[in-house]
């Protein structure tokens, strides 16, 4: 890692976006990589993928293995790049964007085609976000990310209104006017979002059922195309170049074989054994072994995970005991001897290394610090503070997390921890799968809950978001009029004000966290990928799509 | 005959339609959400994607609609792969499973027989401990202990084999190795007992006392009546084999049913849990019709009817 210092100086001053550069070797070194696109070496790539392609209809994926293939054989308006910015790409160059933010018109470029041929027009983005919004289509992340933000959405889906009410029209052939409920600072990133692509309507409707249930069953307008897909059960598909693709002169790779591995030791085995060139993300109990391996790439993922406090509980209902738990975990213990695979300490609600300052560039967390850290000392007044409050000196709390192992190491460190340093608590865990814990979530059928987050967009307010009263993800009775104020002006009164805007974001954090402890922030997740040293350019993003395989050249 | 077989298969789908109900309502006592997006929608959004789905009727009406569609010939739809039909969803991956579970079962009863065959023969010999210590580990030692040792020592560091992936005979050598330790340990020790045994009794003595050589005394007259008992257990052994194992599969990248059934209960995908369950259970009925019929194939003297002649 070392040698590789001044290369990460040299891409922090050059880079705009300051933050998204500590991606490790490989992404540092990418710079230049289509250049040397002439090397003899075979442009071939073997990736192992977590699981199967649940769907290759935009409107339908909820998923980052789905939203990862799309985002290589299919394209929308912008694309992100390595440096987590969005830049444009089906679009011919930034739009155009009215005095009060609400409507954006973009150009679509003009050589852009399907793969049939026929050319991407303004009317498949609108084809294709009016279907996503149709309540019969079963599509979950076009109300998800359409509805409050794109005009008319919500009326659609709930309220049946006509589909062609969409704030999304296609002025001509290759013009789209996109208007929204509200500015929104980040709706270009937003445009990366596959749900966001473009469908050729005459294809779509000529397939009917059949419509991506398979390769050939699909048109494409990406990078590459995706060849031997039988459907959503395949375990192995290919890649193979698109060469009618606007920018495929800058496209390296000719095929990518992707198989499907769901054991980690096996990812790792396979590439040990020189059948695949790219592993999929490391189980925390591999990444030891690997320190300081050249192959391994390491990034810090915006993904936290917490701890609600369902507030409906009397005793969590109270602050000073929500206090005394968030201030008693250790969690660089935690970090260093449980998880052990690079991933950090949160000492907050939106993370580290993944927004910026719009005007001076800073992350997030510079203006805001650290807030409820470590403290048992703090903690144990706090609590018997609380339990005098209450009138008891007996706390029991039910614990609900997941049935991983990493889950269940976890939250047995948490419970022992909590247990040793607040006398009187005791607290039950409870382990159940993913889907059970979120359909108890919902009904709040908890009292503690160790839950993570990952963000749909480039914003703090994919975070921020969570927290307003009753909001959809709220779901532990916290309500705060100051925080839910200061949400409403940075979505209304500071819109247009990216940085009054910011500001308000993180006075939002502060208020979450250092006024309310309404959550315990734990650790904020780092990625571990083997990737073969003959490829370059590996490119991971932080929202929606995962991986961009177009850089990627092979080099022996 | 006939009779008996017809008065059996009324018996099976009175079974199966016994299974589909229980299982429909334990499935509904599962709690969890099957839409994988849940944490992402607003109650509106879930309540019209639960309408779309026909989750927001009660019960009872679920199960009649469930019942009325199976009947149809209509397994419903996935959720998790994303409104795929369950039937094509099965016969895409139940062809490596019972691929690997036939060649595991051949491989495994026919090795385990012969392992028995010769403990029993050339008792308290070495080769009696011999097949013994094997007939313990396979059984003892778990599944993904033993295919990961077979991965990491055959594939990785000797690199004999594909280390995972299924594109060809070679990908399932390791696999159907892993999956066939039990069926030889199974089908070893009972051989062994039973052999003992029969190898024991009057009419073999008789045969030795009219001269028939050792081998033919072994398996022409011993070996028959000694495989009842095992013919009594690889039946459904066969079944849970054909039908997928979540280890092996996992270990060695394999696009199997064993795999996609466990995940299907993780994420409350309803429709693939019932189509799968009714597969299995379908097939197990199946099998122990089919080895109550070898029995009297095997052994006279069992006769399916019950009844006078």
């Amino acid at each position: 890692m070392k040698k590789f210092i001044p290369f990460l100086a040299l891409t922090l001053v050059l880079s705009v976006f300051l933050a998204a550069c500590y991606g490790g070797d490989n992404a540092t070194e990418e710079n230049g990589t289509s250049d040397d696109a002439e090397s003899s070496a075979p442009q071939e790539l073997r990736v192992i993928e977590t699981a199967e392609i649940p769907s290759m209809d935009t409107m339908l994926a909820s998923d980052t293995v789905s939203f990862s293939t799309m985002n290589n054989v299919m394209e929308g308006l912008f694309r992100l790049n390595k440096d987590q910015e969005a830049v444009p790409a089906l679009s011919d160059g930034e739009p155009e964007v009215s005095e009060d933010g609400l409507v954006y018109t973009f150009k679509i470029k003009e050589d852009a085609a399907w793969s049939n041929g026929e050319p991407v027009t303004a009317n498949d983005f609108v084809f294709a976000w009016q279907r996503s919004l149709d309540p019969d289509s079963g599509s979950s992340y076009g109300p998800y990310l359409m509805e409050g933000k794109i005009k008319g959405a919500s009326e659609i889906y709930n309220d049946g209104a006509e589909p062609s009410t969409l704030g999304a029209v296609a002025v001509d052939e290759k013009t789209l006017e996109v208007t929204l409920e509200k500015p929104i600072s980040f709706f270009t990133s937003l445009m990366a979002f596959p749900t966001f692509y473009p469908q050729n309507q005459a294809f779509v409707e000529e397939q009917g059922d059949q419509f991506a249930a398979n390769a050939e069953s699909l048109l494409y307008n990406g990078p590459f195309v995706l060849e031997n897909w039988t459907g959503n059960t395949a375990a192995e598909w290919t890649y193979a170049k698109n060469e009618n693709y606007w920018d495929a002169e800058n496209v390296s790779l000719e095929k990518i074989t992707f198989n499907v591995v769901k054991d980690p030791q096996t990812a790792v085995n396979s590439y040990e054994s020189g059948e695949a060139d790219i592993t999929s993300k490391l189980s925390s109990a591999l990444v030891p072994q690997y320190e300081g391996d050249p192959n391994l790439v390491s990034w810090l993922e915006p993904t936290i995970f917490w701890i609600k406090m369902n507030q409906q509980n009397e005793a969590l209902a109270n602050e000073n005991i929500r206090r005394a738990l968030a201030l008693s975990i250790d969690k660089q213990s935690l970090t260093d001897n449980i998880l052990n695979n690079g991933s950090i300490p949160a000492n907050y609600s939106v993370p580290k290394e993944f927004v910026q300052n719009p005007e001076t560039g800073e992350d997030f967390r510079e203006g805001n610090g650290d807030l409820l850290e470590y403290d048992p000392e703090a903690a144990k007044e706090f609590w018997a503070q609380g339990l005098a409050e209450l009138g008891t000196d007996t706390v029991e709390l039910r614990y609900l997390g997941g049935d991983t192992d990493t889950a269940k190491l976890t939250d047995e460190f948490i419970i022992d921890q909590l247990q040793t340093n607040l006398e009187g608590l005791t607290v039950n865990l409870e382990s159940v799968p993913f889907s059970v814990r979120l359909e108890r979530d919902t009904s709040m059928d908890y009292d503690l809950q160790f839950a993570g987050w990952g963000p749909d967009y480039l914003d703090p307010i994919s975070f921020s978001d969570l927290w307003i009263t009753d909001g959809g993800n709220n779901h532990m009775a916290y309500s705060s009029e100051a925080y839910d104020k200061l949400l409403k002006d940075a979505e209304s009164t500071l819109a247009n004000d990216p940085a009054a805007r910011f500001a308000a974001l993180q006075e939002a954090e502060r208020v979450l966290l250092e006024e309310d402890a309404a959550i315990i922030p734990v650790y904020q997740r780092q990625a571990n990928i083997l990737v073969n040293e003959k490829v370059d350019g590996f490119t991971y993003h932080f929202v929606g799509p995962e991986y961009s395989y177009f850089p990627i050249s092979i080099n022996e | 005959m006939w009779k008996y077989l017809l008065k059996r298969v009324i018996l099976m789908l009175i079974t199966l339609f016994l299974i589909a109900s229980l299982t429909f309502f334990l499935m509904k006592l599962i709690p969890g959400s099957p839409f994988s997006a849940a944490s992402k929608l607003s109650e509106s959004q879930l309540a019209i994607m639960n309408a779309k789905y026909g989750l927001d009727q009660p019960i009872p009406i679920q199960y009649a609609n469930y019942m009325i569609n199976i009947l149809k010939g209509d397994l419903g739809i996935s959720f998790q792969f994303n409104n795929t039909d369950v039937t094509q969803l099965i016969m895409n991956r139940v062809g490596p499973s019972a691929t690997l579970g036939l060649q595991a079962m051949i491989f495994g009863t026919i090795f385990g027989i012969f392992l028995g065959v010769i403990a029993a023969l050339r008792q308290n010999t070495w080769l009696d401990y011999g097949s013994t210590l094997v007939a313990v580990l396979g059984k003892s030692i778990p599944s993904f202990v033993f295919a990961a040792m077979l991965q990491y020592y055959i594939a990785v560091k000797l690199g004999l084999l594909p280390v995972a992936f299924w594109r060809g005979w070679e990908y399932s050598i390791l696999p159907t190795i892993a999956l066939s330790i039990f069926p030889i340990s199974i089908a070893a020790r009972f051989m062994r007992t039973e052999m003992v045994e029969v190898m024991g009794s009057d009419y073999i003595t008789l045969a030795r006392a009219k001269g028939a050589s050792s081998f033919e005394v072994a398996f022409k007259h011993a070996l028959r009546n000694a495989l009842i008992p095992v013919i009594t257990v690889l039946g459904p052994l066969a079944v849970s084999l054909m039908t997928g194992s979540l280890v092996v599969e996992r270990v060695f990248a394999i696009p199997g049913l064993g795999e996609q059934f466990v995940k299907s209960i993780q994420v409350s995908d309803y429709p693939v849990i019932m189509g799968t369950t009714l597969l299995f259970a379908a097939l197990f009925i199946f099998i122990i019709l089919v080895v109550d019929i070898l029995y009297s194939i095997i052994d006279p003297r069992i006769r399916l009817s019950g009844g006078k002649n």
